[in-house]
């Protein structure tokens, strides 16, 4: 019996590659993984500042001078602004892309929510960082204890 | 076979209204966020003009606005992680409607837990 011999293919079989971007794959994925880490980060935030203590009724200036004289504090807020504001960013950007029907308006709205995201990631990343928790000339009394040492 | 009379998986029952609320809750929580960036900013102004504004959240009526929110971002967190389960979990689908009502349950543990501490910070107690 003489076996049959099938010849190589030339080319390598290879399904069709897409050639469409690979964003919307990506902002899926980021809403799930920052919406995990978020649910940490958010309850946190809701429980030091709403729960322990006195609660919404101790937060002043001073308190949040507190918070921010440490590191830990700075970049948890920092994650929590830069995640949900991403988050909430492309949430919104979902629900223009619904409802919106005229490529005008669905631009036009898209344009306000990008620079109003903007604004407030770079404002909001310029406090934590530009913060100061003593700042000269200031009342002593809205101060935090600390600053009088 | 799906029919309008007899509803479809998601329509008119957990599955659609979960999701209805979870874009109302998210569109309410990402505004306040941009307010609530901009309140705490005024830490940047002066001392004075941050606890004057902060000062409007320790209001009887904005005490009922956090609860409220805490309301919002609370069912927000939860079904979002069932949203996770029902996509990444095998069995996740199936148990949409199981996993809606367990939501509403660890929901309403939070609010019979925050509402009167709530109340107590805000009426004193």
């Amino acid at each position: 019996m003489s076996t049959t011999s099938i010849p190589a293919p030339r080319t390598g079989y290879s399904r069709h590659k897409s050639t469409r971007s690979k964003f919307e794959m990506f902002a899926w994925l980021f809403m799930r993984i920052s919406g995990v880490v978020l649910v940490i980060l958010i309850f946190g935030h809701l429980f030091v500042n709403l729960w322990v203590g006195d609660g919404v009724q101790a937060i002043d200036f001073g308190f949040v001078a507190g918070k921010w004289a440490n590191p830990f504090w700075q970049i948890w807020d920092l994650l929590m602004l830069w995640l949900a504001m991403l988050h909430g960013t492309n949430g919104l950007r979902t629900i223009i892309m619904d409802y919106s029907e005229k490529p005008g308006t669905r631009m036009s709205l898209q344009v306000i929510l990008y620079i109003a995201s903007v604004i407030v990631i770079v404002l909001g990343t310029l406090v934590i960082f530009t913060f100061d928790p003593c700042p000269a000339g200031a009342d002593p009394s809205v101060l935090a204890e600390f600053c009088k040492a | 076979m799906a029919k309008a009379s007899t509803g479809t998986l998601y329509r008119g029952n957990e599955g659609m209204w979960s999701w209805v609320a979870h874009r109302v809750t998210g569109v309410g929580i990402f505004f306040f966020l941009l307010v609530h960036v901009l309140d705490t900013a005024l830490v940047r102004v002066s001392p004075e003009a941050y606890n004057a504004v902060i000062g409007t959240y320790k209001t009887p009526v904005m005490a009922f606005g956090e609860i409220a929110l805490v309301a919002a971002i609370a069912f927000h967190a939860f079904n979002g992680l069932r949203v996770i389960l029902v996509d990444f979990s095998k069995s996740g689908p199936k148990n949409q409607k199981k996993l809606f009502w367990g939501v509403m349950v660890v929901w309403l543990i939070i609010m019979i837990a925050f509402i009167p501490r709530q109340l107590m910070h805000t009426f004193g107690g």
